[in-house]
């Protein structure tokens, strides 16, 4: 078969361009453009070159928010992704159930963020929420709003609770699509439930979890709302992520160009992650 | 509605200009020479052209901020040091 090769078919995607330049580009330029100036408002500006850079890369309140987003990114991804690969496993494929489980494990996907928020703010209260009073009652001293380690507690295991469905769907999709063939050449083979899974399942799944994982990743880099709702940041400042710290920034202190820099920077970050780890998941598919 | 609600400066402006000259070349590059010239580079990646600008423009931010956080203004030798690291990435990547 011919194919006939013509770029004027890339006229059509024109509309797209045109509405990425005005809800992406446009905004992202202002923010650079922001970003070597300050402003007291007025929307009258003065250009500082790349203080606010040097600034932020310097600044300790940035670090630590930093480093506070990468153990909560890090936290999740180890406990998302091989819980939700262990659900899907154990999800039935075929028969009545089928759908009941899958409409259960969608149904937390399907919650705005600023309700999951507000359930666990009041959900994990220590003196009127269930959980709050069931763990006080258990003996364990927990108050999510004056124990650092506690809000981190809340933190994680909300955001398990929400997305975790996520990757058992996406999982259950790429064990799905294998076909029955390969199920029968391992029983031939009397492999072990082990093998099966490190043999035919796991590669078969990759590229969902590929997908699974960046999403995660991109998500919970980029989270706001939910620890916005339940914990504000706090107590003091141990929940507070980078999103969170950006916004008390550029709209709580009206710094826009200090934000504007430090939200070049996140950027850079998350991109840089998200392609360093998608090239090596290519990678390792080409190879294979 | 003027533009000026974007607060633009000259510098930036030059930025963005040089962005929009680099995407137009690379598309009058691949008007005249189309495929993209994939190959396998020392890093082991499969990149295309647009692979190898976008590694090169990542990296030059990366080295800018690198010098930024070690050395300080002015950024020349981090901009020399990007255009050297952008012609190797081409080179050999």
């Amino acid at each position: 078969m011919n194919k006939t090769w013509n770029n004027r078919a890339w006229f059509m995607v024109l509309p797209v361009l045109a509405l990425v330049a005005f809800n992406a580009v446009i905004p992202l330029m202002t923010v650079v453009n922001y970003s070597v100036q300050e402003t007291f408002g007025n929307n009258i500006f003065f250009f500082e070159g790349v203080k606010w850079f040097q600034e932020v890369l310097h600044s300790e309140r940035f670090h630590a928010a930093l480093l506070r987003q990468l153990a909560f990114t890090g936290t999740i991804l180890l406990i998302e992704i091989p819980l939700g690969v262990a659900i899907a496993l154990t999800m039935p494929r075929q028969g009545p159930w089928v759908s009941v489980c899958l409409v259960l494990m969608a149904l937390p996907l399907l919650i705005p963020w600023n309700v999951v928020g507000a359930i666990w703010n009041i959900f994990a209260l220590p003196d009127i929420g269930l959980l709050g009073r069931t763990l006080n009652g258990m003996g364990f001293d927990y108050n999510y709003t004056r124990q650092p380690f506690a809000a981190w507690f809340t933190l994680i295991l909300m955001d398990v609770w929400h997305w975790t469905s996520l990757v058992v769907l996406l999982a259950y999709a790429g064990l799905s699509s294998i076909a029955e063939p390969y199920y029968q050449a391992a029983r031939i083979d009397s492999a072990s439930r082990w093998a099966v899974f490190r043999y035919i399942q796991l590669p078969k799944m990759k590229r969902v979890l590929t997908i699974a994982v960046l999403l995660r990743f991109m998500d919970s880099f980029m989270i706001y709302t939910e620890p916005f709702v339940l914990t504000g940041g706090g107590p003091g400042n141990s929940t507070t992520l980078l999103s969170i710290d950006l916004v008390k920034i550029a709209l709580g202190q009206f710094d826009l160009g200090p934000a504007a820099a430090m939200s070049i920077i996140y950027f850079l970050i998350v991109l840089l992650l998200s392609w360093v780890f998608y090239t090596l998941t290519m990678r390792d598919e080409d190879q294979s | 509605m003027g533009l000026s609600w974007m607060a633009w400066t000259w510098q930036t402006a030059m930025f963005f200009a040089f962005i929009l000259a680099a995407l137009t070349a690379m598309t009058l590059w691949e008007w005249r020479v189309p495929g993209g010239a994939p190959r396998r580079g020392i890093l082991g990646l499969d990149t295309t052209r647009g692979d190898r600008l976008f590694i090169s423009l990542l990296g030059s931010a990366y080295i800018h901020l690198a010098w930024l956080a070690l050395f300080g203004p002015p950024l020349l030798t981090a901009t020399i040091v990007s255009v050297i690291f952008a012609v190797a990435v081409f080179r050999w990547v």
